[in-house]
């Protein structure tokens, strides 16, 4: 059957402010939103019309992480995907560990294609995509704003610093999603009851054979220095002079 | 106690990459830091001649391929892999190049990767952004086997130039896929500087109402010598291209002035600005966020404020 893997992370929502806790453990998440990573939504999306378009037979959800993550797959299950995979870990997953149990996935599922968000909107690690398709020893494309299939090879147009670039590769590879490539679908009432039928299995990283190891220690949490309050001018004269005062022209 | 660092280059055709420089600099804070920079390419000897002249840098590798034409991620990292074995840091420019090939070398060592280095505190210590910048992380590594960082280019001086490392060829002989194929690269083609080294940026939000619209501040940059950047909703309306994207999604700039026009100021916007200098904000919305971030702020009809900011000029 030909698959796509999608990945999907829990996160706080992309609209709560942040605030860091006074003792610099983290940042405050009690009370707070918590959605699925903008960019996984994406993913999803695209896996989803890929096979609209008959070019993959099933949507597979996966995500790594504590219990209350099922929230997150139960939504990508009313948002279309036709079955989830949760891999049960606590603490800190990083990116070297999720992709060593979304390798696993891969090779019990054997997907055409498998789909992540570039980056998660928490950690801002921005590496999983690029460390599975490193572990898998298959093709990745990063940042992704165009993808097309055809017989065994994708075309994917990415978001680079320069402008668009565009790369041919083989099948199966990872692709990594930005945010032009589309725009996600609302999730309709009736999908969300529809939802709780769909199969949900999961699974442990001692189950899969995963070493739930930290490597990097997170040491303390600080808010971002402000800025000095700033003046306001009243036209474009003062404007200018408010710069040539600070040498700025 | 040393460290031996590696920095992969970034480089156009036989131009390397302002990004490198700055790597260099963040490299340099890695207390008794021994630096190699690696220079992938067909044909490594332009680059590496750059290379050789940033200060602090004690030796040039080349490792030439015909399959270097492009930094393609699954080509390049296992050419670098054959050469890390000797080096206790990795590091790379947190560019759309560097963040696309470091996390694949992580990959292959096994090794974790700090994202976005911000500041060094110690060979261990690193300073990141996280929640696009809404709060800063320190991560610490245990010491033990090799580290892959990438360089928050906003928040490092290019290194000055003025030395004279020796430049070495490597012999890489590994097998490299040919999975993954170049096959274009389309770059609107600009006069203007360059907006991610550029020390002066005027960015257009959706208030410019048009491609057209932009044309004003274009005008103005190019009086000013200023690069052009826009916001989000900007280039998702159109009204400019995707690669002039200022922000946490887009480009991270650092620039002495910035000038905000029709710019409400989302958070992912501010992130992307928080290093520049100067920040002058112009918006008709007396209440826009971006005032709150803002150095000078002026209150008005940008299509009548602009044209007067050139005339005055």
């Amino acid at each position: 059957m030909k698959r796509i893997l999608v990945g999907i992370k829990r996160v706080v929502d992309y609209n709560v402010r942040i605030r860091v806790k006074p003792d610099g453990s983290g940042v405050i998440t009690d009370g707070v939103k918590m959605s699925v990573n903008p960019f996984d939504d994406i993913a999803l999306e695209e896996a989803l019309r890929i096979k609209e378009r008959g070019l993959a037979e099933e949507v597979i959800v996966a995500t790594v992480g504590p219990a209350d993550c099922q929230q997150q797959l139960r939504t990508a299950l009313a948002m279309g995907a036709d079955r989830a995979l949760h891999v049960q870990a606590d603490g800190v997953v990083e990116p070297l560990v999720a992709a060593r149990a979304l390798l696993k996935l891969i090779e019990r599922e054997q997907p055409l294609l498998v789909i992540l968000g570039k980056q998660a909107i928490d950690d801002d690690n921005g590496q999983t995509g690029q460390v599975l398709a490193a572990l898998w020893n298959r093709p990745q494309a990063t940042y992704a704003s165009k993808i097309e299939l055809s017989a065994g090879t994708a075309r994917v147009t990415r978001e680079v610093d320069a402008g668009l670039e565009t790369l041919e590769v083989d099948l199966p590879a990872v692709i990594t999603t930005d945010l032009r490539l589309n725009e996600p679908r609302y999730v309709k009432l009736p999908d969300i009851m529809k939802a709780k039928k769909k199969p949900l299995d999961t699974l442990t990283l001692s189950a899969l054979g995963v070493e739930q190891r930290q490597q990097l220690k997170l040491v303390r949490f600080d808010p971002p220095p402000q800025r000095q309050k700033g003046i306001r001018v009243t036209d474009a004269a003062e404007l200018l002079a408010a710069l040539k005062s600070k040498g700025l022209l | 106690m040393n460290s031996r660092v590696l920095i992969v280059a970034e480089h156009e055709g036989a131009k390397l990459n302002p990004s490198t420089a700055k790597c260099v600099t963040c490299a340099r804070g890695i207390p008794g830091a021994q630096i190699t920079i690696v220079v992938c390419a067909v044909d490594a000897a332009a680059v590496a001649a750059q290379a050789a002249q940033l200060s602090g840098v004690a030796r040039v590798l080349c490792v030439e391929n015909p399959a270097n034409a492009h930094a393609l991620a699954a080509v390049w990292a296992p050419q670098v892999l054959a050469i890390a074995a000797p080096f206790s840091h990795i590091l790379g420019p947190s560019t759309t190049f560097g963040k696309d090939l470091m996390a694949r070398i992580a990959g292959l060592l096994g090794a974790p990767q700090v994202s976005d280095i911000m500041a060094i505190e110690s060979a261990t210590r690193f300073r990141r952004p996280v929640y696009a910048g809404n709060a800063l992380l320190t991560v610490e590594s245990s010491g033990e086997g090799q580290l892959v960082g990438t360089v928050r280019t906003a928040s490092f001086q290019a290194a000055a130039g003025g030395g004279a490392a020796p430049i070495e060829k490597a012999a890489v002989s590994v097998e490299l896929p040919t999975h993954t194929r170049f096959v274009s690269v389309s770059a609107a083609r600009s006069d203007r500087p360059d907006l991610q080294t550029a020390r002066r940026v005027i960015s257009g939000g959706r208030a410019l109402g048009s491609a057209e619209g932009f044309k004003i501040l274009y005008r103005l940059a190019d009086k000013l010598g200023a690069a052009v950047g826009a916001s989000r909703a900007a280039v998702d309306a159109g009204y400019a291209p995707n690669e002039m994207q200022v922000g946490q999604t887009g480009k991270i700039i650092a620039p002495e002035l910035y000038v905000a026009v029709g710019i409400s100021g989302a958070i992912q916007h501010l992130t992307g600005i928080k290093d520049a200098r100067t920040i002058v904000a112009i918006n008709k919305d007396g209440e826009a966020p971006i005032f709150e971030v803002a150095d000078i702020g002026l209150v008005g009809d940008l299509f009548q404020i602009i044209p007067e900011i050139e005339r005055l000029l």
